[in-house]
């Protein structure tokens, strides 16, 4: 039997999924199909709006846009203030302020455990370089350590978790001139793990509070100790003045809160996670939540397999696309389709030598002709491959060279759109938000209009 | 009295070669660099031990040299050097004739060659092309520059020898016609490397004085008032991801560029070409030299058209010819070295240069230059470098049988001790957890530190001791628990600066392989530093933050 869904759509990360849900809100049947893991397991799992303003701005295509960088100007306090004087080529502008804060409150509503939604000012979160970073939505268990909170701070880093060095992230969030006393400590994690056991390894033993090795007691009796206790017995004496201690991302996949209050019980002080990844552990909570929030509402998930090519219907219109699956081309046929399937990291994205394409339909991507234009000499330089991807129309239709849609019942949303560089701007996952719903709001409407 | 013997200007091959063979003789000397360690060509070559090959037909006194220290240096060297082996490859349509000289050329030589039939040539290289007709088999190595430099000046440390890296010679001392020292300045120092620390100029008197400068040579000529003509030439090398090879692989042409395939460690270079330049530090690195690497190394290894390529470098060959030869092309420019005396060239007393030549035979210059050196000071003592082992190859195979025993898993501590050779013991034997920072490469923590310990806070002489942050990721994921290996040590800012130092490094090579998997690769490493860190905006180097504007945090007291 055929496989017939009102929508379909490729890519399963933060844009196909929030694309999946609001399109099933509207009503329509919704598959989303998915290759490989999501660009959530590297990212950070804060959901950042817009941090700075883009750079003097160019579209991809354009090669001088090279002009001093927004210089040294801090971080923006209100996002939402820039959003309407964003370029024309932004993903932003397609869908408007109004679009960003109807995505953020889809968020809000359908994914639990974010915090950040009760003012509209970025926060500043501590990160695992010892930097801070301006970001609007921000998981539970980040809140406790943002910067702008007073509150005396020890930061604790284990020996084997080599991308946090807490010490060193003291010195630096005190040059960065943070309101509050800081210091950083390094422990070993209880137990007796391996010098190179994931983050991941850790997070179940705190997940399952695994009984660890807690070393000889003094009669030479070896003792073992629930993991969060024996965490918690480990940092203790060091707390000092601190009201608040900050981890790396390791508290655990699925019991966060239960581990982070048990350890704020037996240190009597609040207790947060500097992200950290990849792999990321708020990523993957994240990607879980989202992926809740889908099936609740309906949505299928087909996963493991890429979709590697289309067909078409008389009228141009994609009428079907094809996964591959054991060599085999398996036809999945859909009224409408969101292309979600992430940037250059996502594979949304790709390129050779001579030019950059969108793998699944051929989308037309602008790029520079020449590949030494496609980067920058400096590493945090304007590199025009930060801003690779589909150009779209006002209704997220991915355009070809000539300005016309590809696709009359294509969208795209996500990381796979070009004109903006998320890494610069601090924009990545609020610009899949925003776009996913629209797109998917589109897709489904669309649908039920015919 | 002056302040020592002999200094040595240059940190290279030749440099440290030097400086070691004289404090084997018993000699004070002190070597100067004004960067790390191989700043210079030798950190920018392809990699390959000779066998004496590829001069088989056109330099016969070059092969004939080649092949000695190819043999020597696998004795005193072995922690350096992979005898990966090589062929000479004849592809259908390359000149019958050239291969009949080549191979004759070897043997009058005393290269082992044998030839090998295109079905043999392919069993032994099974990515090779269809299109091979037959090989020459010869005794090509692998060898780490890097690492054979900085043993060479662990050795000369442990015979006195003092290295000064990050110290620049900014004046040559003469006095009328004889040179009696250099004045240096330090970038911050004397001693290693520390960010932040501002450096003093220092004058440093000996009784002579050594040009060991390479490409560089004809500056310190000028600064002593004579000429040297060096004619630098540059070459473009390209980092596969990969080993597609994993013996040398040369096509077997009279000449030409893009003609020659090194295995290295986890990847193959692909080089190269011979351009001549003004500059040896300002040179153009251009896309059609990446672009016919590829294009023409695929014609031999097919594979290597589609595949990944994670950076490409250039550096710049020393070459050197007689005033006079004036040799238009130079890849006609003679490989061989020289040295100038330039009391009899010059009548300027206490000063020679030692120019052109190859890594190969570094040893070899060396020891002419070490023995011209002794006859003017009146030392009689005889060179050992070709007998005794450098530092990390001292019984280096009993030490290989014991590789598990650092608690690390066996694929990590082969490599390790690979490259640590003896000293394995002395540096992964620690107190603490061992845990790797370069998942590329496998390097520990323990290694970091060792590095750390011999150069300061230069991080890009951690790399090139340890390899941390060269394989395919190029950094992305270890630079900055390379530089959190510096602190407390060294305080933030010198831990910071330090990071920024190693990310532009790796990204100066990366920017030319970005296309396809590399590209991602790098969008994946600008976002984890830009968005993760947000290191691009770093208020601790920008302007102040005023924290009170952001949110401090919800309502419902989370
Ligand atoms: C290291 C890093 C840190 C980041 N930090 C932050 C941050 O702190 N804050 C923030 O807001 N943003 C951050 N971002 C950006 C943010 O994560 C991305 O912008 C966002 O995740 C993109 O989501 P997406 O759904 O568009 O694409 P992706 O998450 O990349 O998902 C694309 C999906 O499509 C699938 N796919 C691709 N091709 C096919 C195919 N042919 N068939 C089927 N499926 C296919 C892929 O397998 C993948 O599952 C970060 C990104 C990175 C890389
Ligand atoms: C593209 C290419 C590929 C090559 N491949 C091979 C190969 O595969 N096998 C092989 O055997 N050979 C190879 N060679 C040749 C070999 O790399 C060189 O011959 C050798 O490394 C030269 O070493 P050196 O010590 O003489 O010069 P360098 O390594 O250049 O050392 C000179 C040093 O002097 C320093 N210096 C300069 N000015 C000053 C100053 N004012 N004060 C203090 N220090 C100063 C420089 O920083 C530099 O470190 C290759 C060369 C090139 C260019």
């Amino acid at each position: 039997m055929a496989i017939e869904d009102d929508v379909a759509v490729v890519g399963g990360g933060i844009a196909g999924m929030t694309a999946a849900l609001a399109a099933a809100r509207e009503g329509a049947t919704v598959r989303v199909i998915s290759h490989k893991d999501s660009t959530l397991r590297s990212a950070s799992g804060l959901v950042d709006v817009l941090g700075y303003p883009p750079r003097s701005g160019g579209s991809s295509g354009d090669s001088d846009a090279s002009e001093s960088p927004a210089g040294d100007a801090g971080p923006l306090a209100d996002p939402f203030e820039a959003i309407p004087d964003l370029p024309e080529d932004h993903p932003y502008t397609a869908v408007g302020l109004e679009g960003v804060r109807a995505a953020l409150s889809l968020f809000d509503e359908a994914v639990d455990g974010y915090r950040g939604g009760h003012t509209d000012r970025n926060a500043l979160v501590p990160t695992h370089g010892g930097t801070v970073k301006p970001t609007a939505r921000y998981p539970a268990s980040v809140a406790p350590g943002l910067a702008s909170d007073p509150r005396e701070t020890l930061l604790v880093g284990f020996e084997t978790v080599t991308d946090f060095d807490a010490p060193l992230a003291a010195d630096h969030l005190r040059a960065a001139g943070v309101p509050f006393e800081v210091r950083g400590v390094t422990v070993r994690f209880p137990g007796a793990f391996r010098a190179d056991a994931r983050v991941t390894r850790l997070a179940d033993a705190l997940d399952a509070d695994e009984r660890l090795e807690a070393g000889d007691d003094p009669s030479g009796v070896s003792t073992s100790l629930p993991a969060r206790g024996a965490l918690a017995a480990v940092v203790k004496p060091r707390l000092g003045d601190a009201e608040r201690v900050g981890f790396p991302a390791v508290l655990g996949r699925h019991e966060t809160p239960s581990i982070r209050a048990d350890l704020e019980a037996e240190l009597g002080a609040a207790v947060f996670e500097v992200p950290t990844g990849p792999p990321s552990l708020p990523g993957m909570r994240l990607e879980g939540a989202l992926r809740g929030a889908c099936r609740d509402a309906g949505v299928r998930f087909t996963t493991g397999d890429p979709v590697a090519g289309y067909e078409t219907g008389a009228d141009g219109e994609i009428a079907a696309l094809r996964v591959e699956r054991n060599g085999a081309a398996i036809p999945f046929h859909a009224e409408s389709v969101v292309l979600a399937t992430g940037g250059l990291v996502g594979k949304g994205v790709d390129s050779d030598r001579e030019s950059v394409r969108e793998p699944v339909f051929d989308c037309h991507v602008p790029h520079p002709a020449d590949r030494y234009e496609w980067f920058d000499d400096d590493a945090f330089g304007d590199h025009a491959f930060a801003r690779f991807g589909v150009a779209t129309d006002g209704d997220l239709r991915p355009l070809d060279a000539r300005g016309d849609p590809e696709h009359a019942n294509l969208r795209a949303a996500g990381g796979v759109l070009g004109g903006y560089d998320f890494a610069a701007e601090k924009s990545g996952a609020g610009v899949s938000l925003a776009t996913g719903r629209a797109a998917g709001r589109a897709a489904a409407r669309q649908v039920s209009d015919s | 009295m002056t302040d020592t013997e002999v200094v040595v200007v240059g940190g290279g091959s030749t440099g440290c070669g030097v400086a070691r063979d004289l404090a084997m003789r018993g000699l004070d000397v002190t070597l100067v660099e004004k960067g790390n360690l191989t700043h210079g060509t030798t950190g920018r070559m392809h990699g390959l031990l000779h066998s004496g090959g590829r001069y088989a037909v056109s330099d016969q006194s070059s092969a004939r040299e080649c092949i000695a220290e190819n043999r020597v240096l696998r004795e005193i060297a072995g922690h350096c050097v992979e005898m990966t082996g090589g062929q000479f490859v004849q592809l259908e349509g390359d000149p019958d004739e050239y291969f009949e000289e080549k191979l004759a050329g070897c043997r009058e030589c005393g290269i082992p060659a044998e030839v090998l039939t295109g079905q043999q040539a392919r069993a032994e290289e099974p990515y090779l092309t269809d299109d091979v007709k037959r090989s020459i088999r010869v005794p090509d190595g692998a060898v780490d520059p890097f690492r054979l430099c900085v043993a060479n000046a662990a050795s000369a440390e442990r015979h006195g020898a003092r290295i000064e890296t990050h110290a620049e010679v900014v004046d040559v001392l003469a006095d009328g016609d004889d040179v009696f020292g250099v004045q240096v300045r330090h970038d911050s120092g004397p001693g290693k490397r520390e960010h932040a620390r501002t450096g003093e100029r220092e004058r440093i008197t000996a009784e002579y004085v050594v040009n060991a400068t390479g490409a560089w040579a004809g500056q310190i000529g000028e600064l002593a008032g004579v000429d040297v003509a060096v004619r630098p030439s540059k070459g473009a090398m390209v980092v596969m991801n990969c080993r597609q090879v994993d013996t040398v692989v040369n096509r077997c042409r009279p000449k030409g560029d893009a003609d020659i395939v090194v295995p290295h460690e986890t990847t193959a270079i692909l080089g190269t070409t011979d351009v001549e330049v003004e500059d040896p530090e300002d040179y153009s690195e251009e896309r059609w030299e990446v672009d016919l690497m590829i294009d023409e190394l695929s014609a031999l290894v097919p594979i290597l058209r589609e595949a990944r390529t994670v950076r490409s470098f250039w550096g710049v060959r020393p070459l050197y010819e007689p005033p006079g030869t004036g040799t238009r092309d130079p890849t006609d420019i003679t490989r061989d070295y020289f040295l100038l005396d330039h009391a009899e060239r010059d009548d300027l007393s206490g000063f020679a240069s030692i120019v052109g030549g190859k890594f190969t035979t570094y040893r070899l210059m060396a020891e002419e230059i070490a023995d011209h050196v002794c006859a003017e000071l009146g030392v009689s003592a005889s060179c050992r470098t070709a007998d005794e082992p450098l530092p990390g190859s001292e019984d280096f195979t009993v030490l290989r049988e014991y590789m598990d025993e650092f608690g690390l898993r066996s694929p990590v501590g082969r490599r390790s001790v690979q490259r640590l050779g003896s000293r394995a013991d002395e540096v992964l034997s620690t107190d603490g957890p061992n845990p790797v920072l370069c998942d590329c490469e496998a390097v520990t923590r323990a290694e970091v530190r060792d590095a750390i310990d011999q150069s300061g806070t230069d991080l890009n002489a951690v790399r090139i001791r340890t390899r941390a942050s060269m394989g395919n990721c190029q950094g992305g994921l270890c630079c900055h628990r390379m530089a959190a290996e510096l602190h407390p040590e060294y305080g933030e800012p010198q831990a910071r600066a330090a990071l920024d130092e190693l990310f532009e490094e790796r990204w100066k090579g990366e920017r030319h392989a970005l296309w396809g998997e590399q590209l991602s690769q790098a969008a994946l490493t600008y976002a984890l530093h830009a968005t993760t860190m947000n290191r691009d905006r770093d208020p601790a180097d920008g302007a102040s933050v005023e924290y009170a504007a952001f949110d401090a945090g919800g309502a419902d007291g989370d």
